[in-house]
């Protein structure tokens, strides 16, 4: 089980997150044109992967906010969390 | 009766409390302190069970957790539980226990014919045989195979046992309370760290219960329970016995199970049977020690044949001796540590040893005892079927290929050693990249991956002194990492004898001639021709040679075999060991009962039970409940003898005539207040709400991103910046996430806040022709007529002094309201309501009639909206802005989503009037289509009409736009029905919505 640090509330047992998947997807501005293509990366395509990820996490049973973790989906080493509109460096 | 394998006065147990206890059915009798091995084997009982294909007899191989053969059946305070080791249940008065794998009985075993068909049964016997014809397998193979094998018999009965689970964090968490665990939990705790120090022994102090040395001019054992009892003393210490740390995991989190009940006869009260503890630490030390390892010889399963160091142990802790003419077989000094004890207690042993000159204190002082050595010498098999009676023995040259004249000496028991192998199980399990130490013919643990450390034995240390010299200072350095403080522990002197090197040396050549069985697996029977087999066939990593042979695939997960057969693929495939690497090591490192790893969430306890603050009268009125997610609902009131149907057609009908109460307290309900809030529900929603005045409610839609709708309910504005959204409630806690997601991730800059209300509010339905007169009554101070609170308007009212808000919305089709009240009022309301309602023939309703009149109405609901409908196949298409963008509004384009035969929502009526359709029926053209028959569509949800006495489904059904009209079947192989059917519009009832707007 997973140790999360929470930037609001500090380490925290993975228990206590849900997953929120790829933290680099941005989503397209509202009322833009865009192709298909876009919007299909955006909604379903994915890499898949291995070594250092940005993800999502929510603080579901905490604090409830949305936190981005730098995990290493291979070993899940966790490098670094950022605060939901923090830069990520 | 007298125990004649007992000692007068050596051991640790009690011998002024004497246990009786039953073995296949007979008595006998053991003291405190014994496991039911030792007490067993006091008895002189050394066959307790058969092996696992040959069923061939077995008895003790070890004195642990490391025991291949001993699994029993247990019966305590009537209840049973199987695969027990013998070796780790301690014993307690009148404790009973069976042989397993054995069949009539463990001496007379009719699957031991296997033995002597045994190459009819070598190595992937099951993969080859019985793959052909496959039409056997569920009929013949598998019911012969599931009878031939198998270990215990699980209980079916529902377990009374009690487990739980405890959260627990601490700076060291130390594994195994042999010297290397104790003195680094000494020097940590005097450090101030939070120390555990976990055993799954009942006794603490590992190998220096039975190895004679000297710590501080003290006997080792001394020594050790000196140092516990000064670690009990201490408040940052919990020493916990019994407590085995089975799995190690991500982020330095380890599991551990306390047996708190299993030693006695009875779990006393309020106690419960095992603990499990997770626990997060900062640093791990693993002093796990090691396993002694086996030499493989013909016939080495006999009972009889063990480890020597369990020989030592049952006759150290327990003053038990295994054999009164016991032979010791040995590459190492080891063997004779054991020799010398039993020398002492006046047995006298011979002493086989590989080598050909070894030289030590240790073997000095054997000599000097007067033991008899040879030295180049093997056993080369063992006899006697039941129990070893006899040892063929032989030379062995100096290669170690060719064995001199064999010979045969009496013996009644075999004690191996094959040196020592560290269990590295939970360093490599937290991901430590093991290596090969050359010098003792074994894994060690590598590089960390996590805070873990790994000391003494388990790290291929063998010497005590320079044991407790590195866990001293691995316990001080690294609390003192942690405390930052500093305090010095002296180091006691240690004497032990040094001993010399052992032999490379682990498998007795076959001699000439002879075709023994030399086993490397004992539980699974693998023997080293299986492995042989293997390897001629092909297989080479060493995962598929495990898979296809099974070694150390058995319970004991191949403590004892592992190496050895390592060694043996290694050698056959001219590599070095290290070359060939080992299997991965996986929690958990000796099975857990499945009790302690559920613990408490069994039953009702497996979710949590959330119940409406009306509960209590509904269960005062006869409601049988329903699950609805984690809600406990009402389905419907029963009266007298009334049945689910005729209950729910009942209330139905009566709020179709008269008006009914439905508690509506589940669904979800979020606050939404700020400047943006509105702006927040226009891109939510995908129908507009920027126009929303304040006191009205409007029904929205929400999709995900891919177009599917997520949910749907009415948001009311209360007022300019204040919005009170409902949700299903299925998605309350989704919906709440994805508003959420929305709010800090993708919109930060929408200055809104949103908060779940769920439980703050009490929500009553009430629908029905009447359900006006009725709210007037209830709020003689408000204008609620059609003009004064129009469909969809909302007000705030007085009920009876209690603060009530009051929604005109409808779920039933009906003229209906919903009021709100604080939760803690909940009951209050509805009691007023039951009690103004009487006069209008008010009647409760529950979840069944709630849905019989949505179905009827064609209103959609979870059974549609089940995550794979977008907006049209719901009818919704009119809610969908083509104005505004929304979340998931740009998938509304894909071409799947604008095909022109799109499924959508329709009615389904059986043609006889009569015949109920199956919820999941499929919808097809052709009942005698051959399989499989294209499916239109599927029965989503289906009710009986009460407004037309006949049954009525809803359907998710292709084209449904053109298939009004059209005559189909619903098929249900399920249930076995064929039903005709004819497809209507999903307003089945009130087409044009008039009954809401009246």
């Amino acid at each position: 089980m997973l140790y999360i640090k929470c930037p609001h509330c500090g380490m925290r047992p993975q228990i206590e997150f849900s997953y929120g998947g790829d933290a680099s997807v941005k989503r397209p501005e509202l009322n833009k044109e865009i192709s298909d293509q876009e919007w299909d990366d955006f909604v379903y395509n994915r890499k898949s992967l291995r070594g250092k990820h940005l993800e999502l996490w929510q603080h579901l049973s905490g604090c409830r906010q949305w936190i981005k973790v730098e995990r290493d989906t291979a070993t899940h080493e966790i490098f670094k969390t950022f605060k939901a509109n923090e830069e990520v460096a | 009766m007298s125990q004649d394998f007992r000692l007068d006065s050596v051991g640790l147990i009690n011998r002024d409390k004497k246990l009786s206890f039953k073995f296949n059915g007979k008595k006998y009798f053991g003291y405190e302190g014994d496991t039911l091995a030792s007490a067993l084997l006091a008895n002189g009982v050394h066959l307790v069970g058969r092996s696992f294909k040959y069923h061939r007899p077995r008895g003790f191989f070890g004195a642990g957790v490391d025991e291949p053969y001993a699994i029993v059946q247990l019966y305590r305070n009537n209840e049973t539980e199987p695969n027990i080791k013998a070796t780790e249940q301690e014993l307690f008065e009148g404790l009973e226990a069976k042989s397993v794998n054995c069949w009539p009985s463990v001496n007379f075993d009719i699957g031991a014919i296997n033995n002597f068909l045994k190459i009819f049964l070598p190595a992937g016997f099951y993969y080859k045989t019985f793959m052909w014809p496959k039409s056997f397998w569920y009929r013949i193979y598998e019911p012969f195979i599931r009878k031939a094998a198998g270990l215990g018999v699980a209980s079916t009965k529902h377990d009374k046992e009690r487990y739980e689970h405890k959260y627990e964090y601490c700076d060291l968490l130390i594994a195994g309370s042999g010297p290397s665990g104790l003195s680094s939990a000494y020097a940590a705790a005097k450090n101030g760290a939070k120390v555990i120090l976990a055993e799954d022994k009942p006794r603490f102090g590992g190998s220096l219960l039975t190895d004679e040395v000297n710590i501080g001019n003290q006997s080792g054992k001394d020594w050790a329970e000196g140092i516990i009892a000064e670690l009990k003393t201490m408040p940052n210490v919990v020493v916990k016995n019994r407590s085995q740390i089975f799995g190690y995991y991500d982020h330095n989190m380890l599991v551990m199970s306390e047996k708190v009940s299993d030693h006695l006869p009875k779990t006393k009260k309020y106690h419960p049977n095992k603990r499990l503890w997770y626990i997060r630490a900062k640093e791990v030390l693993i002093s796990s020690g090691s396993i002694e390892r086996p030499i493989v010889f013909g016939n080495n399963d006999t009972p009889g044949v063990m480890l020597s160091s369990a020989a030592k142990e049952y006759l150290k802790v327990y003053g038990v001796l295994v054999g009164k003419n016991p032979l010791i077989f040995t590459n190492n000094d080891s063997g004779y540590e054991t020799a010398i004890e039993f020398q002492k207690h006046g047995v006298q042993p011979t002493v086989l040893d590989s080598r050909k000159n070894p030289e030590s204190e240790i073997i000095d002082e054997a000599k000097s005892l007067g033991i008899n050595i040879k030295n180049s010498y093997v056993v080369v098999a063992a006899q006697g079927y039941k129990k070893v009676k006899s040892a063929d023995v032989a030379s062995i040259s100096d290669d170690k290929k060719q064995l001199g004249k064999i010979e045969n000496i009496k013996c009644d028991c075999i004690c191996v050693s094959g040196f020592w192998t560290p269990s590295i199980h939970l360093a490599s399990q937290s991901g430590n990249k093991t290596k090969f130490k050359e010098e003792i013919d074994a894994f060690v643990p590598g590089t960390s991956k996590q805070q873990e450390t790994t000391l003494g034995a388990a790290n291929g240390v063998f010497s005590l002194e320079e044991t407790l010299k590195t866990s001293f200072e691995k316990g001080r350095e690294l609390s003192k990492k942690i405390t930052d403080n500093d305090n010095e522990v002296s180091i006691p002197n240690v004497v032990e004898k040094k001993s010399s090197k052992h032999d490379k040396f682990w498998c007795v050549p076959l001699p000439a001639g002879k075709n023994y069985k030399r086993f490397l697996d004992f539980q699974n029977d693998v023997a080293v021709s299986d492995i042989e087999i293997a390897l001629r066939e092909g297989y080479r990593s060493i995962e598929h040679v495990k898979r296809y042979t099974t070694l150390g695939m058995a319970t004991d997960q191949g403590k004892t075999s592992n190496l050895n057969g390592l060694q043996l693929v290694s050698e056959i495939e001219n590599k070095v060991v290290p070359a060939v690497g080992h299997t991965t090591f996986r929690p958990p490192y000796t099975p857990i009962s499945i009790g302690a790893i559920v613990g408490r969430e069994v039953g009702k306890h497996s979710k949590p039970t959330r119940k409406s603050p009306m509960h209590s009268w509904h269960e005062k009125n006869n409601a049988v409940f329903v699950d609805a997610g984690v809600w406990l609902r009402p389905r419907y009131y029963k009266r007298g003898n009334e049945n689910l149907f005729d209950g729910s057609k009942r209330e139905a009908k009566n709020v179709r005539k008269n008006v009914g109460v439905c508690d509506v307290t589940t669904l979800g309900k979020i606050d939404i207040k700020g400047p943006d809030a509105a702006e927040l529900l226009n891109r939510v929603y995908t129908n507009a709400w920027l126009k929303l005045p304040v006191g009205k409610a409007r029904y929205g839609v929400m999709l995900r991103e891919d177009g599917i709708v997520m949910d749907d309910g009415t948001t009311t504005r209360i007022s300019e910046n204040h919005y009170h959204m409902t949700t299903t409630t299925a998605q309350a806690a989704n919906v709440l996430s994805h508003l959420e997601y929305y709010l800090q991730l993708v919109w930060p800059e929408l200055n809104v806040n949103v908060v779940s209300t769920t439980e703050q509010w009490a929500g009553a339905a009430i629908a029905g022709p009447k359900s006006r007169d009725l709210l007037q009554k209830l709020f003689p101070n408000s204008d609620v007529s059609n003009e004064g609170l129009p469909f969809m308007g909302y007000m705030e009212g007085d009920l009876s002094g209690v603060e009530a808000r009051i929604f005109r919305i409808s779920f039933s089709g009906e003229l209906a309201y919903e009021v709100n009240v604080e939760s803690d009022y909940g009951n209050f309301m509805w009691e007023k309501i039951m009690e103004v309602g009487k006069e209008f023939n008010i009647q409760p309703y529950g979840t069944e009639a709630l849905s019989t009149l949505r179905i009827e109405m064609g209103h959609v609901a979870g059974s549609e909206l089940d995550g794979r409908t977008i907006p049209y196949d719901n009818a919704l298409e009119g809610l969908v802005s083509k104005k505004k963008d929304f979340i998931g509004k740009r998938s509304l384009q894909r071409s799947a989503f604008t095909a022109e035969d799109r499924q959508r929502v329709v009615g389904v009526v059986p043609l006889d009037k009569q015949t109920s359709i199956p919820e999941g029926s499929h919808l097809v053209k052709d009942d005698k289509a051959p399989l499989p028959n294209p499916k239109l569509g599927h029965i989503s949800a289906s009710c009986w009409s009460v407004e037309y006495d006949n049954p009525f489904s809803l359907a998710i059904l292709k084209d449904g736009k053109n298939m009004i009209g059209q005559k189909l079947f619903a098929m249900s192989p399920l249930k076995n029905k064929i039903i005709p059917v004819e497809i209507v519009s999903s307003h089945y009832v009130d087409p044009k919505g008039e009954r809401v707007r009246s």
